[in-house]
């Protein structure tokens, strides 16, 4: 079980994998994570699914190498398995319980930004799959750390790539990309934005200022990701919300980003540790 | 003639000691210590500690014996009730329950009962190998959701029973609270709740982990689908309680399940595992349970300086008495009729102390227990930069908003009868899933009751 069937890297740091887990792919929707361990002392690693096939069994992830877990994820090739992998977890996007009414009146537009490009994939999919209109402004720091390009290409109507250097595309962050589209006349009716944590607050303050409503996708701590730790509690319309189960979508008007991230940096000096005195398991013991 | 001796101690680790490692407290009986104790029975004609037990052991039988020596026998004896001995003995709350009827404890001490009984399952561990049991099965599926007590007794007496049982846990390994929620020096894992789970594999029990109910699968999907004809629900109750108060989003303030499943489950407290935990240098704890003290005692033994803060006093501490103790040998404080009213942070956002009300014990309430009354004009600051809230648990809602036709009661229980049978036909369910948090024992019985229900529903299709 959770075997790798292909690797491939999209950046030096970020890899796409996509891997067996057949009841996980037969019952994931957009929206959903699951939680990988890559071994028997590994880390709980939450993570965004980036597609699933139920026909084929599999599921993708896009695993961005910085600590001494996800580089462990990173570490394993073709072949060979990962110790657990379990979910889908959190619920769908609100999307999937919408009627095609509903829907055909709908124009969403995605801010992807870094490896939370990856998750926008399944979800843009759907929604062309199912008519509704869509774009995605895909944000990276330069032209190299682009990932998704041709996927989302084929899964949405427009994509507008923006980086911060101006080395290919837009000049400037997705917020000021999705500003720059209202003002020239694009209708979006739904904004939903997915990367770090910063991103995801800023393009709300955006969002308000242009009226838009937002869903964000919340990335924070988790341990066992089924409601038991309470540890990925968020603050949302003045409410603790448990971003695994009542999450990891929520609306972002309603969530107080700078408690989120603080919460998120919590473990921060213990994983500074981790992460220099980690002994590379490459190769070993499997 | 029972022997009119003195309770034999147990033999423990020395608490100076203890305090710096998570190995297990106490090193229980040897032959001669359990045959010296169990010459203490006075094997009552109407043992009142059988029917004090939630499972009904035939305590007396076995105690004779190992008595007699007859330590397989013992076994034999506790297995027609329990399939979880070494478990049990270890942590049920044997004062309210076998010991505090035993007609010795009146005028002195009980018999020992829950420590012969973990003697007892221990000999059976390392005397008796576990062999997979060769059988027939009747070619009835019966899907088991959750591997705790509940559902591990469920499925070892359906599989005896000759069904063929496939247990599903949503963690990546088997045990529910006995991997995620006991700590090593109370229970250990790699020995006794990996027998325990291996025991019931071996009795043909499939067990796939790494499947959420109500996500991976559905109760639905596992009926219509898979071709399982009943589905017991024994997922606990997992939801963490937080007092409301401010200041709970702070770093530093932790669910007690949180803490102690990254300490058990993921093994923080080992280097060589990944996992981060943080009890930091002074840590409170707040409530009076036996997660309490797991979870003080556990803060404790990572190095924090550590306080139980309860609104009650000592005599009302929920916890069993033992793990009291304990924490009291090992230097956990007790600060008592304590209620957290704020927790306080420093301009970063971290913990730096809790604001507490000093509280009286008013007249009693419904359930008996004297409530707790906060005196005005009593608030003071302990400083502390870990937080951990040990105030209960509730049901998972996952299971009850994905499957048609499950009543849940207001407190998120799902409704089932004595027997276990609930609001819809051929779902059955037991344990803190239906009761919210109690006992290993009370969920064993559960989901034994829950079996033969299970059984006599197969047969009547």
């Amino acid at each position: 079980m959770y075997k790798i069937i292909s690797k491939e890297m999209l950046t030096p740091n970020i890899c796409k994998m996509e891997v067996e887990a057949p009841r996980l792919a037969a019952a994931a929707k957009p929206g959903q994570f699951l939680i990988v361990r890559a071994d028997e002392k590994g880390e709980r690693i939450p993570l965004t699914i980036s597609d699933y096939d139920a026909a084929k069994g599999t599921v993708t992830i896009v695993t961005q190498a910085i600590g001494a877990s996800s580089k462990d994820i990173v570490s394993y090739e073709v072949g060979e398995s990962f110790q657990d992998v379990v979910g889908p977890l959190g619920i769908p996007s609100d999307f999937c319980e919408k009627t095609p009414e509903e829907l055909a009146s709908e124009h969403y537009v995605f801010i992807a930004g870094g490896v939370g490009t990856a998750p926008v994939y399944p979800q843009a999919k759907w929604l062309k799959e199912h008519g509704v209109k869509v774009d995605v402004i895909l944000g990276a720091r330069n032209k190299d750390l682009i990932i998704y390009r041709e996927a989302l290409e084929a899964a949405c109507d427009h994509l507008y790539i923006c980086t911060d250097d101006g080395s290919e595309g837009f000049k400037g962050v997705g917020t000021a990309m999705l500003e720059k589209l209202v003002n020239e006349g694009e209708k979006f009716t739904q904004v939903v934005a997915i990367g770090p944590m910063i991103m995801m607050k800023f393009a709300t303050i955006m969002a308000a200022k242009l009226g838009l409503p937002i869903t964000v996708s919340l990335n924070t701590l988790m341990v066992d990701g089924t409601g038991m730790c309470g540890a990925c509690r968020v603050t949302v319309g003045g409410k603790t919300r448990f971003a695994c189960v009542e999450g990891p979508e929520f609306d972002g008007h309603q969530v107080d980003f700078d408690e989120a991230m603080r919460r998120q940096a919590q473990y921060k000096p213990e994983e500074a540790d981790a992460n220099e005195h980690h002994v590379c398991k490459i190769g070993r013991g499997r | 003639m029972a022997n009119k001796i003195a309770r034999v101690p147990a033999r423990e680790q020395d608490p100076k000691v203890r305090a710096t490692n998570f190995e297990e407290v106490c090193y229980g009986y040897n032959a001669e210590e359990a045959m010296l104790e169990a010459s203490r029975c006075l094997h009552c004609k109407n043992p009142r500690c059988t029917a004090a037990c939630p499972v009904n052991i035939n305590i007396p039988d076995f105690i004779a014996g190992v008595l007699e020596g007859d330590f397989g026998k013992a076994a034999d004896i506790i297995a027609q009730d329990s399939s979880l001995p070494s478990v049990c003995g270890r942590v049920c709350p044997q004062e309210n329950q076998c010991e505090g009827s035993c007609i010795l404890g009146i005028k002195g001490e009980s018999v020992a009962i829950g420590k012969l009984e973990r003697f007892v399952g221990d000999w059976s561990r390392e005397n008796r190998p576990v062999q997979a049991v060769e059988r027939q099965t009747n070619g009835h599926r019966v899907a088991i959701l959750g591997s705790g007590p509940a559902g591990l007794a469920c499925a070892n007496d359906l599989a005896k029973l000759g069904y063929d049982v496939t247990i599903f846990e949503a963690l990546h390994k088997a045990g529910g609270v006995l991997a995620y929620g006991i700590p090593e020096f109370r229970l250990p894992k790699d020995t006794v709740v990996q027998n325990e789970i291996d025991k019931i594999i071996a009795q043909g029990v499939k067990i796939e982990t790494n499947v959420i109910a109500g996500r991976t699968v559905t109760i639905d999907s596992l009926l219509d689908e898979e071709g399982f004809e009943a589905v017991f629900v024994g997922t606990g109750a997992g939801l963490p309680k937080f007092m409301g108060i401010p200041g709970e989003s702070l770093n530093g303030v932790f669910s007690a399940n949180e803490f102690l499943t990254r300490n058990n489950l993921m093994k923080a407290f080992r280097e060589d595992y990944l996992t981060p935990i943080r009890a930091g240098r002074k840590a409170i704890v707040v409530g009076g349970g036996n997660v309490a003290m797991d979870a003080a005692r556990t803060a404790l033994r990572l190095g924090a300086e550590t306080t139980i803060v309860y609104r009650r006093t000592e005599v009302e501490l929920p916890a069993r008495k033992e793990e009291v103790h304990h924490a009291h040998e090992e230097g956990v404080q007790f600060a008592m009729l304590t209620n957290p009213v704020e927790i306080l942070g420093d301009e970063k956002g971290w913990v730096r102390a809790v604001k507490c009300i000093r509280m009286e014990l008013g007249e009693p309430d419904a359930s008996g227990r004297r409530s707790p009354v906060e005196i005005p004009g009593s608030e003071f600051e302990i400083e502390t930069d870990t937080v951990i809230m040990s105030l209960g648990t509730s049901p998972n809602p996952l299971i009850a908003k994905t499957t048609e036709g499950l009543e849940t009661t207001r407190r998120g229980g799902l409704v089932a009868d004595e027997s276990g049978a609930t609001t819809r036909p051929g779902v059955f369910a037991g344990g803190d899933a239906v009761t919210g948090a109690a006992t290993v024992i009370l969920a064993m019985g559960a989901g034994r009751k829950a079996a033969a229900a299970i059984d006599a529903y197969i047969k009547s299709l």
